[in-house]
């Protein structure tokens, strides 16, 4: 091709020989990246086909077991994936604009958030245990069984969500080594970006379970 | 795509995801009949709409980008639709036998 020619002329580092420049290089990336993510969307797409569907067949199970999840909790694992969307919204800017404190900061206070969501998840998931609420042998023997639906999908949806926000916290820590020796600028900020939008989808799921799990029994 | 949004307008998008999930823990206490569940959904639908458009910035994508950003919500409706069109249905026609 014509750029053949030309292999030796100055171009950014992180520019990869296939892309004719940084706009078509980052570009590519988040379009790629969301290729991905509708695949995640249909990933979790399955799961909120299930949750519809013994929803629609078990609507009391479902109101029951709805009441047990502690809304505080749910409510403030909302607030903190929001306060993290927005200092990874803010830490993608920093990059933008090059300012490397401003990247370090909000990259930190996002692993922060995200693991605050974590820790007061595993206590949810502590005092399901001890309230005999997790499908199997010991689930509570007075309860309708039905009800084991809806804290299967409970465990699964909220599960995978939170394996999700492991494998955030771990691309945001390898982002942040990234931003910490200067990696990015201006030109180049593509996996700041592609990290953000990853990040922001699995907040995206959260905004739709909050209310699916932990609100439809409350207005008993 | 090398578009910046102001920090302005992200603290504008943060206040209001915050409102709005205020918003759905009021209204799930009260009791709209069946209206309960599309309520919470048409909030939630809306403030997944605020993180994609500006948080995601697919607002300032090109318009390859967007397409397949919204081609992932249409499959999940045709998922929906039809796998709920066959369930809700099945009793609608009886037949001998069953």
């Amino acid at each position: 091709m014509e750029n053949s020619n030309a292999p030796h002329q100055p171009h950014h580092p992180a520019l990869q020989h296939h892309f004719f420049n940084m706009g078509q290089q980052l570009e590519a990336s988040v379009l790629g990246m969301w290729v991905f993510l509708v695949t995640e969307v249909m990933f979790f797409g399955g799961l909120f086909m299930a949750y519809i569907l013994y929803r629609s067949l078990y609507p009391d199970a479902w109101l029951a077991g709805s009441q047990e999840l502690n809304e505080v909790l749910g409510g403030l694992n909302t607030v903190v994936l929001i306060c993290s969307s927005l200092t990874m919204a803010l830490a993608v800017r920093a990059a933008q604009v090059g300012a490397w404190m401003g990247q370090v900061v909000n990259l930190i206070l996002t692993i922060i958030f995200g693991t605050i969501f974590l820790v007061v998840k595993y206590f949810e998931y502590a005092a399901k245990f001890e309230h005999h609420l997790v499908p199997g042998p010991h689930f509570d023997p007075a309860r309708d069984p039905a009800q084991q639906l809806y804290f299967s999908l409970y465990f699964m949806m909220t599960g995978i969500h939170a394996l999700h926000m492991v494998v955030g916290i771990v691309l945001m820590l390898i982002i942040l080594r990234m931003a910490w020796k200067g990696r990015f600028s201006a030109e180049y900020y593509g996996p700041v970006e592609i990290s953000g939008l990853y990040w922001h989808f699995v907040d995206i799921v959260w905004i739709f379970l909050f209310p699916l799990l932990y609100l439809i029994g409350k207005h008993y | 795509m090398s578009h910046i949004s102001s920090k302005g307008l992200y603290y504008t998008i943060f206040a209001t995801l915050i409102v709005l999930t205020g918003v759905t823990v009021v209204i799930a206490r009260m009791d709209l009949g069946a209206l309960n569940t599309p309520v919470a959904l048409a909030i939630a639908g809306f403030k997944a709409t605020l993180v994609i458009l500006f948080f995601m910035g697919v607002k300032y994508n090109t318009p390859l980008t967007k397409v397949v950003a919204a081609s992932g919500f249409l499959w999940l409706i045709i998922l929906f639709g039809i796998t709920m069109g066959d369930y809700l249905t099945r009793g609608w026609i009886g037949f001998p036998g069953r």
